[in-house]
């Protein structure tokens, strides 16, 4: 059985939530089964938001995560919520531009530290776009779903009047995808999948 | 020879089950003879409240949907929108709709619903035996007031129609009695106007019946005719509150008594 | 990929319901803000009342003249709803009432919880009644046993509930949808005008002696039926069993991944779901639990299925309850663990409310 489970934490206003859904959205068009579960409470704009999304190749039981396969992370306190509940041998994926990567405590998990937010400013001029191009990465790391399902998966959920973002948020996604660490910038540790 | 005075066709060949000297009678009777001055036995929809009205099913023979005690108005409300083409209309006490069922009288008569509620206003809850309603007179017996209604303990009469009329939503509001025969054929007019509101869409309308409760006053039919001159009326005034349809005010006037 | 809740809407507006009547309560806010943009769309009513009570009595109204009709609520709000709900019953009224549960007594929290399976399996209500309880485990049960709650609640006459939580509601998954209902099945009883027939009659008051034990007999006539012919339940099951899970609703979903997780370190474990918590698989339960011969009831309350399961396993089973109240949610490795120790241990009907 095939099974990848994801935590994606940050503040509320990153889009933490949607890159849960594009991801889940292009997992069921793989044909994967596939979760997506906020967590949820009292609305507070800039309070902590976080989402679990499953993938397997099996029907899915819980729709949670005790030790996930990947953290996606984009805050200091989700990263000290969650870093220590990724299994051994997991990937943790930072967004260096909120959270330095020093505070990347685990040694027996793969890390990527990215400035999402400067590439995102730099690349589509837009800082507000990490979280696409958080999820590229993500999806060049754990090879759960293709590029292709990815952007067919955007197509469907910008669609409407949220269609002109579109293309902006295709190309932050392949700028995480096709992100080339260096020494500086943050270099990846430890083994992808 | 001329028929002059005959059984409404909507109401059914048996005996009332109300007590001597109750209203609720005169109020049944205008209601059929309404309900057949527009033709409506094929399309009204009644919603009796719980208390000495709820067997209307016994003698209106119209379909009837029986409410759980106050909720007629949002049974009603429910049927409306279902059915916007039918004439639908509650027909409660005052425990029923000032009381336990004033929040959906209230909201249905601001929401504009177009029903029509009949309101029969005895200041004291007739069907569990004579306790305080929230229209009994400062000052009146009840099983629960034994030493009179007293405001300190007990607040004020509530004036229904008063409240209701001012909010937008109502086309008509009116309180009318049922003790002598020109408020019998006062009462009639209003009702009309009332059905007539509903039947031109122009939103809720709303009639009270100041009526005579001779069980639980312990008075005799007579005495409460005197009982509603001397002391009803003075604490609640009948009148036209509120009449948006063409015509207003022209053959009923908004005089008190 | 669908939230559980838009499901839920989705589901309804193709059983062809068309009148909505709710009043706003966490966490089940987007049932009624997705039906408030569709239902208009479709030529329906969606309207907010001014409290849950109204809530269901115009419900009850709606069902009183045929119509197809729903509202969707949560603990504090079904509380208040049951005084409708019991007279709905008793004028076999037949209408759809969610429940997406929160914590409770009281103000509580809208964590997900499944306090309120008693509530909503013994009527709630006063008198002498049940109402059809259906309890999906996922959004695209969210989607398919809101229409198969809406067929249950018009063949019985009898309000029917969808018994969910927020992890339900707000989780989402892919979902199959099918195509709109367009027929709804003929009301003759329904009130429509006395027109070329006898004035017809809603009621639930019966006065005259033997009338209402004539009448609460052929209710229970219609529970019994029910009970024959529409209890839904899926189970999971090995040819040899040592113990076997019960689980209900949102928590099934953890109880799922344990027994997977039990049967890769080699525990010969089954699971039978009710999806009808009313009618409540006992059959089902009797027979597969003669065969483990333990029986684990799973709940995220203090034990509440726990009495039906009791009432239902095979007569010397063992039996024993994890539940998880108060919002918590029991982990598959915690489930894990119970079975294990359960399987391991001889003891008979210990409860365990961590």
């Amino acid at each position: 059985m095939d099974y990848y489970d994801v935590v994606f934490s940050g503040f509320g206003g990153q889009g933490i939530l949607l890159a849960g859904d594009v991801l889940a959205h292009a997992a069921m068009l793989e044909s994967k089964h596939v979760t997506w579960m906020p967590s949820y409470g009292v609305e507070m704009r800039g309070g902590a938001a976080s989402c679990t999304v499953v993938i397997s190749s099996e029907r899915i039981g819980s729709p949670f995560a005790e030790a996930p396969c990947c953290l996606f992370c984009m805050s200091k306190p989700s990263l000290f919520k969650y870093q220590d509940k990724v299994k051994e041998g997991g990937l943790l994926i930072v967004n260096t531009s909120f959270v330095e990567a020093s505070l990347v405590t685990r040694k027996d998990v793969t890390k990527i530290c990215l400035p999402a937010s400067e590439i995102a400013h730099q690349q589509v001029g837009e800082h507000k776009m990490a979280n696409m191009v958080m999820l590229g990465m993500l999806i060049n790391a754990c090879k759960v779903v293709g590029m292709e399902k990815t952007e067919a998966a955007m197509e469907e959920i910008f669609s409407g009047s949220k269609k002109k973002t579109l293309p902006r948020m295709i190309r932050a996604v392949r700028c995480g995808y096709e992100w080339q660490p260096t020494a500086d910038n943050g270099p990846i540790e430890g083994t992808l999948p | 020879m001329q028929k002059v005075f005959a059984r409404p066709a909507t109401l059914r060949e048996t005996g009332f089950h109300f007590c001597p000297g109750c209203h609720h009678g005169i109020a049944h009777r205008l209601l059929c003879e309404t309900l057949d001055h527009f033709d409506l036995q094929e399309k009204a929809i009644g919603v009796p409240g719980v208390g000495c009205g709820v067997f209307l099913y016994d003698y209106v023979a119209i379909d009837t949907c029986e409410a759980p005690h106050g909720r007629a108005t949002a049974v009603a409300t429910g049927i409306k929108r279902v059915l916007p083409e039918h004439f639908v209309f509650t027909y409660q006490g005052d425990g029923d709709l000032a009381a336990i069922g004033i929040a959906e009288v209230i909201h249905t008569a601001n929401r504009g619903e177009n029903v029509t509620v009949l309101f029969i206003n005895n200041s004291v809850y007739g069907m569990t035996g004579g306790q305080m309603a929230p229209t009994t007179l400062l000052g009146q017996r009840t099983t629960t007031s034994p030493s009179g209604r007293d405001h300190h303990n007990d607040g004020y009469p509530l004036r229904m129609t008063e409240m209701l009329a001012p909010l937008e939503g109502v086309a008509f509001a009116a309180r009318v009695c049922l003790h002598t025969p020109a408020h019998v054929k006062k009462a009639r007019r209003a009702l009309q106007r009332a059905f007539e509101a509903q039947l031109d869409k122009r939103g809720f309308s709303f009639v009270e019946f100041l009526s005579a409760c001779p069980t639980n006053w312990g008075l005799a039919p007579q005495q409460c005719i005197k009982h509603i001159d001397e002391k009803v009326l003075p604490a609640f005034p009948p009148g036209i509150y509120k009449d948006t349809g063409a015509g207003a005010g022209q053959d009923t006037g908004t005089e008190g008594e | 990929m669908m939230r559980g809740s838009i499901a839920l809407a989705e589901g309804a507006i193709t059983a062809g319901c068309r009148y909505y009547f709710g009043y706003p309560i966490t966490p089940q806010n987007e049932i009624s803000e997705h039906l408030s943009a569709l239902l208009p769309e479709v030529g329906g009513v969606f309207m907010q009342a001014e409290s849950e009570i109204a809530s269901i009595n115009m419900l009850l109204g709606a069902a009183a003249v045929g119509a197809r009709a729903m509202t969707s609520s949560s603990g504090p709000g079904i509380s208040l709803m049951q005084e409708g709900l019991s007279y709905m019953a008793g004028s076999e009224l037949p209408a759809l009432i969610v429940n997406i549960t929160r914590l409770g007594p009281g103000l509580g929290g809208i964590a997900a919880c499944q306090g309120d399976y008693w509530q909503a399996t013994r009527g709630g209500g006063h008198g002498d009644y049940r109402i059809i309880v259906l309890a999906p485990n996922s959004v695209q049960e969210m989607y398919s046993l809101t229409i198969k709650a809406f067929h249950l609640a018009d063949k019985f006459r009898n309000p029917a509930m969808i018994l969910a939580d927020a992890i339900l509601g707000q989780m989402k998954e892919p979902v199959t949808l099918s195509p709109p209902e367009v027929e709804i099945p003929a009301k003759p009883w329904a009130l429509t005008g006395a027109k070329g027939r006898n004035p017809q009659l809603i009621k639930s008051l019966f006065l005259a002696d033997g009338e209402m034990e004539k009448h609460i007999r052929h209710m229970h006539e219609k529970y019994r039926r029910l009970e024959e012919t529409e209890v839904l339940v899926e189970t999971d099951l090995e040819e040899q069993m040592d113990l076997l899970l019960v689980s209900f609703g949102s928590c099934s979903r953890m109880v799922a991944s344990a027994v997977a997780l039990a049967r890769s370190r080699g525990f010969r474990v089954g699971l039978v779901r009710p999806i009808t918590l009313f009618p409540f698989p006992a059959d089902t339960v009797r027979q597969v639990s003669r065969l483990a011969g333990k029986v684990l009831t799973v709940e995220m309350n203090t034990g509440q299925m726990w009495d039906d399961v009791r009432l239902s396993v095979y007569p010397g089973c063992q039996c024993r309850l994890l539940a998880r109240p108060g919002g918590s949610i029991p982990t598959p490795y915690q489930i894990l663990e119970e079975i294990e120790k359960f399987i391991k241990a001889g003891d008979s009907l210990a409860k365990s409310v961590r």
